[in-house]
Parts: structure tokens; sequence; C-alpha cells
């Protein structure tokens, strides 16, 4: 089994240099009379989550977060995904502290949020975070330029300035000339808008999305991840992002952590968690997900012989998801050059091992 | 009685079902044991003097002691209290009629359209026209300076019970009294401490309009959703910054729904507070005409309190309605009306310049005539004396004496036509036997229960239903429904009620809501069936209901007192009146939210409309049918002091006995009385409804 704190190793498909930002190390959640007791119990045990979950529920207490670990890099769309009640929307909000954890620790930078002051966490809040809601989370008696310079108002940003803020926020996300107008009278995917451009407004290092698509039609839920993967394009802000989507999971993440029950039971790239799930939970949870869609080339190539004669061979990108080298394939080509944005070529890529993950999936398929 | 709605309901398991048959046979042994003996022990009957334990000369001895340490503080309070009201009323009654009636009518302009702003000025153009301007505007100055009083008072002490768990326990229970406990029952002691006058009636206003403003404050802060606090969260924002702005916006439309139910029920005391106020108001007006027999007079002035209430419930109602506009717009119009507020204003304060005018205008006053209204109204009742003389004698007869002294005394050749011989009363024995046995045999015992105690009730009148009988029904009710959790505190309210020697009040006071319940159930209900099947009758109806629920308990008393006179029929009707409006609502809506698919099951499977009335939906809506059951209760033993200025002989008639000549033990203690019965019927029939949701879950 790997390593579920850094899963295969953060390996962008890019080299450039890895910065862990945010670090989370053993969170707790327990809710009831005496969660401190609780974790006592927990902790000096041993026994299989399942058991102890139970054992909890006898005293009237709720696990809903159990020895949660795991690192977001600098830039990365970290998406944390889990079916209801597996304890995704409680960690966002331990990372926040909305929600209190019973213990752990969240290191951002250097400093242990868990451990900071109420105050501080006020500070932080306004400067460093960002968060959207999956209900949008509109103050339903202000309008959409209120809303938007809501968080500038709070840190006391003057009038004028956060107005102009806000405007830009506005801008950016597509709704301009709708400034004026009243949450209500806003369609679901406006007011999923308005919800970022306030997360953005205060410009933070750190973006939580919760869930932020779940209430929209099919569509427009489309339209969004667009318009999402467009912004982080131009923001390369760090985020942390909650679904219980797995078309959504693989269609945004760097990595994927899957939680089940308060656990996190995988972390890794989309094409680690397709090829080897860690369990036949995290299996029947990908079958809806085609292979080829999500494994990409770089992801499954072999390496580069040593006599490697650099004009055979044509040259692909190692981001490009196998599905597009099909027709090529088929038609006849034997071998795929793979190559990465200032690198050059740096593996091989053979029909044999398209043939083989396409096979995989539809062997996953026929099991079932 | 919103309140009690919010508070939780404990309910053990209930009893198992062989030990509930078994308690049950028990109970029936014991009352049928009591009612043999009831000739040979008469202290059965009537509870004895010498058994009473002196609850009210404590509760005397009590305010002996306190009444002189609180005066100085209450002196105080009195002289601040009536320098405002002075002042106030002065300003209300300075300003020409003209400009008063064109102020509200921009309020009502502003708060709803120009409609509520025509309404407001017919409304308030009658009082003028019916001459009780002065009157009306010293109730209004009482109102106007208890709502604000009440409004802050009731939103800190809600935010204090929103945030703290210890206030918030004690403020449940203090509401849950200062609702039970009529209000009669708290001026005694105001009484005491403010004197007879203005300022206890104001005070009682303030206490009395509390209770709403608490509850709507409580309840908007606890529906401000999660996520707008996580928002507000992750916007930075301090507790106080949250507080301001994003936990009090959200609420702000419940909040604003407490200011207006506050100002509804000062204004309903400000009227009651009349009898002891003895002050220049509308109330007083009604009260002495009520006393004069002068129909016309209370008939007119009945008129001004209705179109108070009703102007002033539209104006606030329509200020509580949600707004589409951001803040900037919201100041920006607040800036407009105030400017047109202005205008009236100013035009008063011109007027007074010019005396001549001032008294040309002042002739409109009091042009309506009230003799011609009051030969009216006695020739109507003249005309149909005869009709409403046989209707009188037929309830009383038929419904009322059956229930207070028993069939056995009621039925006589005079009264039913026929004696109440061994004969009749074997036959009626065997009837009920048969049908209590036919229902066991069919596996309902309980109700065969019900019909066996009913038939002994009925038999021997409220009047003639031995006391310890009734704790051990009451208690065996209680625990059926509730377990023992609620059965020990009803049978400690029903002792403390008994030992109190209010017994026979107590009686006649379950006589008259029973038969008051059971005819708004009936009628309120049939209503509300109507309103549930025809979308036009149910608008038509609700302006009807919001009206009835607008009027101050008073009003009630002068159709009834102008057709019947004085009796227990106009009190009962008077009841009757005031309590219909729940079960017609509660049906309505519980049919209405009867889901559409089981409507379309039903149909598909080919129930008639009544089939399905009775298989489909009232079982279905039968939460919400016994809520409305159980507000119509506590709406009827509200009214119960009310209708004892007609003269009934209940537990209102005590309150207002102690009330006349402050005493306060007597008062309080009937008032608690009231309360306690009112909390056991509320709390049984809560936990009835909570355990059906649960055998249906």
């Amino acid at each position: 089994m790997m390593n579920p704190v850094d899963g295969t190793g953060f390996s962008r498909e890019s080299t450039a240099e890895v910065v862990t930002k945010l670090r989370c190390r053993n969170i707790w959640k327990i809710y009831g009379q005496r969660p401190d007791k609780a974790l006592a119990t927990a902790l000096g045990g041993s026994e299989p989550p399942l058991t102890l979950k139970r054992r909890l529920e006898e005293t009237g207490h709720f696990l809903a977060l159990a020895d949660v670990s795991f690192d977001v890099q600098q830039g990365e769309i970290f998406v944390v995904m889990g079916l209801s009640g597996s304890g995704k929307s409680t960690l966002v909000r331990c990372l926040s502290r909305l929600v209190e954890p019973t213990s752990g620790e969240v290191w951002l930078g250097g400093e242990n949020l868990l451990a900071a002051s109420e105050r501080r966490m006020v500070e932080v809040r306004r400067k460093v975070m960002g968060m959207v809601f999956q209900n949008f989370g509109l103050l339903p008696h202000l309008d959409v330029l209120d809303n938007v310079a809501f968080p500038l108002r709070m840190q006391g940003m003057p009038p004028a300035d956060r107005t102009a803020k806000a405007r830009d926020m506005i801008e950016l996300v597509g709704l301009r000339g709708r400034e004026n107008s009243m949450p209500l009278e806003l369609s679901g995917g406006q007011q999923q808008r308005v919800g970022i451009a306030r997360s953005l407004a205060v410009d933070p290092e750190l973006w939580f999305l919760d869930e932020p698509f779940s209430a929209l039609d099919p569509l427009i839920r489309r339209q969004m991840q667009d318009e999402f993967l467009r912004l982080q394009q131009l923001l390369q802000k760090t985020i942390v992002f909650i679904t219980h989507d797995i078309q959504e999971a693989f269609r945004l993440a760097d990595r994927i952590a899957i939680m089940r029950e308060g656990r996190i039971i995988q972390i890794g790239r989309p094409a680690d968690i397709l090829l080897t799930p860690v369990d036949a939970y995290v299996a029947s949870f990908t079958e809806e997900v085609s292979l080829a869609k999500v494994v990409t080339a770089g992801s499954v190539m072999a390496k580069l012989p040593g006599n490697w004669d650099a004009s055979r061979g044509h040259e692909v990108d190692a981001a490009t998801p196998i599905e597009m080298l099909l027709p090529r394939s088929l038609a006849g080509t034997q071998t795929f050059v793979i190559t990465r944005e200032g690198e050059g070529p740096v593996g091989l890529l053979t029909s044999e091992i398209i043939a083989k993950v396409l096979a995989n999936d539809t062997a996953q398929r026929v099991v079932r | 009685m919103s309140i009690l709605a919010a508070l939780p309901v404990r309910v053990d398991n209930p009893a198992p079902y062989f030990r509930r048959q078994t308690v049950w046979f028990g109970i029936l042994i014991f009352v049928s044991f009591c009612l043999a003996q009831r000739t040979a022990w008469p202290w059965l009957l009537t509870y004895p003097k010498a058994w009473i334990l002196p609850a009210a000369p404590a509760v005397n001895g009590i305010f002996d002691w306190l009444v002189p340490l609180l005066t100085p503080p209450c002196a105080v309070i009195s002289s601040m209290l009536g320098a405002a009201l002075d002042a106030c009323g002065f300003a209300l009654r300075w300003m020409p009629w003209p400009a008063t009636l064109a102020f509200f009518a921009v309020l009502g302009w502003r708060a709803q359209s120009w409609r509520l702003a025509l309404f407001t000025a017919v409304a308030l153009g009658y009082i003028v026209l019916a001459g009780y301007w002065q009157q009306g505007m010293n109730t209004l100055s009482m109102v106007t300076l208890a709502v604000p009083l009440a409004v802050t008072l009731g939103f800190l002490l809600g935010v204090g019970a929103h945030t703290s768990r210890h206030v918030r326990s004690v403020t449940l229970v203090a509401l849950d009294l200062l609702q039970t406990v009529p209000a009669f029952a708290f001026l005694i002691p105001l009484l005491l401490l403010f004197g007879f006058g203005p300022i206890a009636g104001l005070v009682a206003c303030v206490a009395y309009a509390i209770p709403p403003m608490v509850h709507c404050t409580m309840l908007g802060l606890a529906r401000v959703p999660v996520s707008l606090l996580e928002v507000g969260g992750m916007a930075g924002c301090t507790r106080w910054q949250r507080f301001w702005h994003v936990v009090l916006p959200t609420a702000r439309q419940q909040i604003l729904t407490g200011v207006n139910q506050t100002t509804m029920a000062s204004f309903s005391m400000v009227i009651m507070a009349a009898i002891i106020g003895g002050f220049n108001d509308v109330g007083w007006e009604v009260l002495d005409a009520m006393r004069k027999a002068d129909f016309g007079h209370s008939l007119l002035s009945g008129l001004v309190i209705a179109v108070l209430a009703m102007v002033v419930d539209r104006i606030t109602r329509g200020f509580a309605q949600p707004r589409h506009g951001s803040a900037r717009q919201t100041r920006h119009d607040a800036v407009r009306v105030a400017a047109f507020l202005a205008v009236p204003v100013v035009g008063g304060a011109l007027l007074h310049v010019a005396p001549a005018s001032m008294a040309r205008i002042d002739t409109l006053q009091g042009v309506v005539d009230p003799n011609a209204l009051n030969t009216f109204v006695l020739d109507l009742v003249r005309a149909f004396s005869a009709p409403l003389d046989s209707l009188k004698v037929f309830v009383l007869y038929h419904f009322m004496l059956p229930l207070r002294i028993g069939l056995a005394a009621a039925v006589t050749p005079f009264t039913w036509g026929f004696a109440w011989t061994p004969q009749v009363s074997a036959f009626y024995a065997a009837t009920t036997l048969v049908l209590a046995a036919w229902l066991t045999v069919n596996g309902r015992w309980g109700a065969g229960i019900v019909v066996l105690l009913g038939a002994a009730l009925l038999l021997f009148g409220f009047n003639g239903f031995p006391w310890p009988a009734f704790i051990a029904v009451t208690a065996g009710l209680a625990w059926s429904v509730g377990g023992g959790r609620l059965a020990v505190p009803v049978t400690i309210g029903t002792s403390f009620v008994v030992t109190a020697g209010l017994y026979e009040p107590l009686g006649q006071s379950l006589y008259l809501c029973v038969l008051a319940v059971l005819i708004c159930t009936f009628s309120g209900g049939l209503i509300g069936i109507a309103a549930a099947k025809s979308d036009r009758f149910s608008a038509l109806l609700r302006p009807c209901c919001d009206t009835l629920q607008t009027m101050p308990q008073f009003i009630f008393l002068i159709p009834a007192l102008m057709f019947f006179q004085v009796g227990e029929l106009t009190g009962l009707i008077a009841i009757a009146l005031y309590a219909i409006v729940p079960p017609i609502r509660y049906v309505e809506y519980g049919i209405k939210s009867v889901p559409a698919d089981l409507v379309e099951t039903s149909r598909q499977i080919g129930c008639t409309a009544w089939q399905r009335l009775i298989h489909v939906e009232f079982p279905v809506a039968k939460p919400e049918i016994v809520l409305g059951v159980n507000q119509t209760i506590m709406a009827a033993l509200s009214m119960l002091p009310v209708a004892a200025l007609v003269g009934t002989k209940d537990l209102g008639q005590q309150v207002y006995i102690g009330l006349s000549k402050a005493d306060a033990g007597l008062g309080l203690v009937a008032g608690l009385s009231i309360a306690i019965v009112a909390m056991i019927s509320d709390r049984i029939m809560r936990a009835t409804v909570s355990r059906a949701g649960n055998s249906l879950d």
C-alpha cells in the first residue's frame, strides 16, 4: 500500500519546483459530549476503523474525521472526494477552523493554525483564505457588488477601494452589468459566480471550494468547471476542492484524496487511482470513469531507451489523454514519443501499453 | 401560544400495551367506585373547606411583604412612565386630526400601497365621525409607548436566550407562564404595585407584549442558515461583525414579524387594561357602554378598537414584508419617507395658527349618532327575540346543562319532554356498555374506555364528577401518552388546583371550554375542509380569519352580549368566536399539505372525495389537526377571564373577583390554575402528536 500522505510522491507532469503550501497532520474530529475522552479511547486502541466508529457511537460520539493527514502543494488543485457523510466537508472546515478539530495540526508555512488564537484566525481568514460554499451563501440583503465587497468591508477597507476591487472580481467572473442585482434575481450559476468572486476578492493564497457546483444543473456545472479551470490557469491558487462527483474530481484534479467514514483511504494522481486502486471500494468508485479519458500519456509511458534515435516516432505531449491517441494507434502508429515542454522527449508509449490500459478498463467492468 | 410549540416535549416511551390496559381497568373501577359513593361521601364532590391548602393566603403574605419593598422603585418607574405617557398623549391630541390622519395614510402608503393608505384614511375617518378621536389617541399613545419598550426588552431577551443556554431555560419557562396565565391575573400584582390607573395598564401591556418579540427574535436568530454563519467566518468577521452584518440582516424578517405581533399584543392588552385603568381611552368606553347595556355606544367604540387594530396591524405588517432592494435604496427611501411624513406634521402645526379653521374641522367629530344605532340594534334584537330566545333555551337545555349538571339532572319533562326514569337510566347504561364492549371486541379497547368515561361524565356532568376520579383520569391520560415523565407533573398540577379549593370553578371552566372547543372544532373544521377544497372560498376566508385574529379579546363580547344578554351562553359564544380561527387554519393547512402523490394515488385507486377525506387526508393531516385543536383549547382558556365579564362562574370569574377586590392571592392562584389547565392540555395534546409521528416512522 502506498504512503497515504504524499500518494505516489507528488510529481506533476511538469518538473516545476514543488513547494508544500499546506500540511495537515493527524486531524481528528469527534462530535459528542466528551470528545477528548473519546479521542483518548480511539488513540489507545488499535482496532479497525469500522469497529472504532461503532464503539464511539455507543457512547454517543460521532467520529467525523479520523487521523487525516495530507499535503497540498503550491498551485495545486487538490480534490477531496467521498460520498455524503464521509467527512469531506468537515475536513475543509477544520482547515479554516470554522469547525474546531478535536486534535491535529494544520501547518501553513511555519505556523500551526490549530494553535493560533481566534484573533489570529480572523486575520488568516481575512487575508489568506477564500471559500466557496455549496449553497452559494450569498447574503440575501446585499446586492451583488456588496456581497463581493463584503469580506473587504469586514477588513475595514475604505468604500471606494473595496468597490473598485469588487468590480474587478465581478468582471473576472463575467458578471459585469449585474452589480446591482439582488442574489435572488440571479440564476444558480450566476449566484455561484458571485460566490467565487467574493471568495477571490481578498486575493487569498488558499482557495477552498466546498462542493461548489453540486447544486447546479449538469450543463451549467460543466460550464462552471471550465470557468474554474480558466480562473486557475490565470490565478495559480493553492486549491482544496471538495466534491462527491467522481467525474468532476477526475476532470479537475491534480491529485485526489478519497475519503470514507472520516478517513482518507487513498491519495494520488487521477491515473494512479484508476490504475492501482487500493481496494474494491475505490475501484467501485472509479468504474464510471473511462480510463482512456483520464490516463495521460506521461503517466503510463515507458522509459526512453538509452540508444534512442530522436528522429523516430510521432511526438506527443505528456499531458495528452490516451483517448486522443487511439485513432492514430488504430491507424497503425506503433510508437509515440512523449515530450514535455522545455524537456524534449522523456519517454515512449507503445500501442501495446495503450491496449493494456484499455483492457484493464474493460476487465474491471466485466468482473462486475 | 406559539412558544409552547417551540418547547421540546419530553416523552418517555409510551407505556406497554398490557400494562396500559390494566391501569385503565383500575382507573375505571376507581371512577365507578367514586361515582357510586358520591351521595354517601359528599366530600367526593365538594372539596372540603378544611382541606384547602392556604395557597391564596400564602401569596397574599408574600405580597404584603414584597409590595412595601418594591413601592419606591415602582414609584420612580411610575413617574417616568407617567411623564412619557403624558407627553405622548399630549402630542397626539395636540395634532389636529386631519394631520394625524394624513400622517398615518402616508405611513400606510409606504408600508404597502395606496390601497392601505385609503383604508387607513377611511378607518381613521370613521373614528373621527364616531366621536372617539380623543379616546383613540389616548389608546394609541399607550401603544406608542409600550411597543418600543416591549420590542427593546424582548429583542434583548431573545438575543440573550439565543446566546446563553442558562438565559434560555429561564426565559422559556417565563414565556410559558406569561402566555398561559391570563392577562387579567397579572394585572393584579401590577395593581398592587402601581395602583389603579394607566401606568399599571402600561406595564401590563409591556409585560404581555414581550413574549412574541422574544419568541420571534429567537426563531429568527436560530433560523439563520449555518452556511451564512460560515460565510461570515470565512470573510473574517469578528463575532460582533458577524452578528451585526450577517445574523441580524438575515433574521430581520422574522424580527419584524415579532414587532408586528408585539404591537398587536400590546394593543389587545391596552383594551383590557381599561378594566383597572378607568382612563379616558377606547377600552374604557367599550367597558362603560357594555356595563350600561348601551349597545349603540358599545358597538361604535368596539368598531373603533377593531379598525384601530386593523390599521396598526396592516401598517406594521406591511413594514415587515420582505423588501427587494439594496441597502443603498433603502436608505434613500427612508429619507423620502421622512420628507413625506414631515408634510402633515408641519401642516398640523400651521392649523394651530388658525383657530377658526381648527374649530370648523372639529365639528366633524362625533357626527354619527349612537342613539339611532341603539334603537336600530334594539329593534333588531326585539324582532328576533323569539327565535333567539328559543335558540338560547335549546342550547342551554340540550348542550350546556347536561354537560354542567349531567343528563340525570338536566333531563326533565320540562326541558327534554320526558323524565329521567330508572328505565331510561338502564337503557342508557346498557347502550353504553354494549357500545364499549363492541369496541373492545373489535380491538379498540381505548375507544371503549373513552365511551365509558364519556358516558359517565355526561350522566353526572362536570359538577357531579368526583374530584379524585378527575385527578385519576387526567393522570392516566398523561401516563398513556407520555409515560411517567408527563404523568407526574400533570398529577401535581391537577392536585394543586383541587387543593387550592378551586375544583368547582375548574369544573365550570372545563365545561365551558369543552363545549366551546367542540363547537369550534366541528364548525371550524368544516369551514377548514371547505377552504382546503375551494381556493376561492379560501381566498375569501383569509381576510376574515386575519381580522378575527387581530381583534382584541374584548370585542367578541359585544355581539354575543347584544343578542343573548348576560349569562353563560353569551360567554360561550364569545369564547367560541375567539377560538374558531385555529381549527379553520390548521385543518385547511393540514389537508392542503397532504402530499400530492398521495392524493393522486387515492384517486387512481378509486376513492370518492369522501373516502379520500376520511381515509387519506384526515389520517395524514392528523398532527396538524390535533395542533389546531390544541390552539383552540389555549385560545378558549385565555378567553375565560374576559368571558367572566358577562357573568360566567368559572376560574376566570375567580380571577375577575380577585382583580376587583385587589386580592392578589385569589386572582393569582385562579390565574395559575387556568395556566395549569392550559399547560396540561397542551402537553397531553403534543405528546399525542409526537407519539402519532413516531408510530408513522
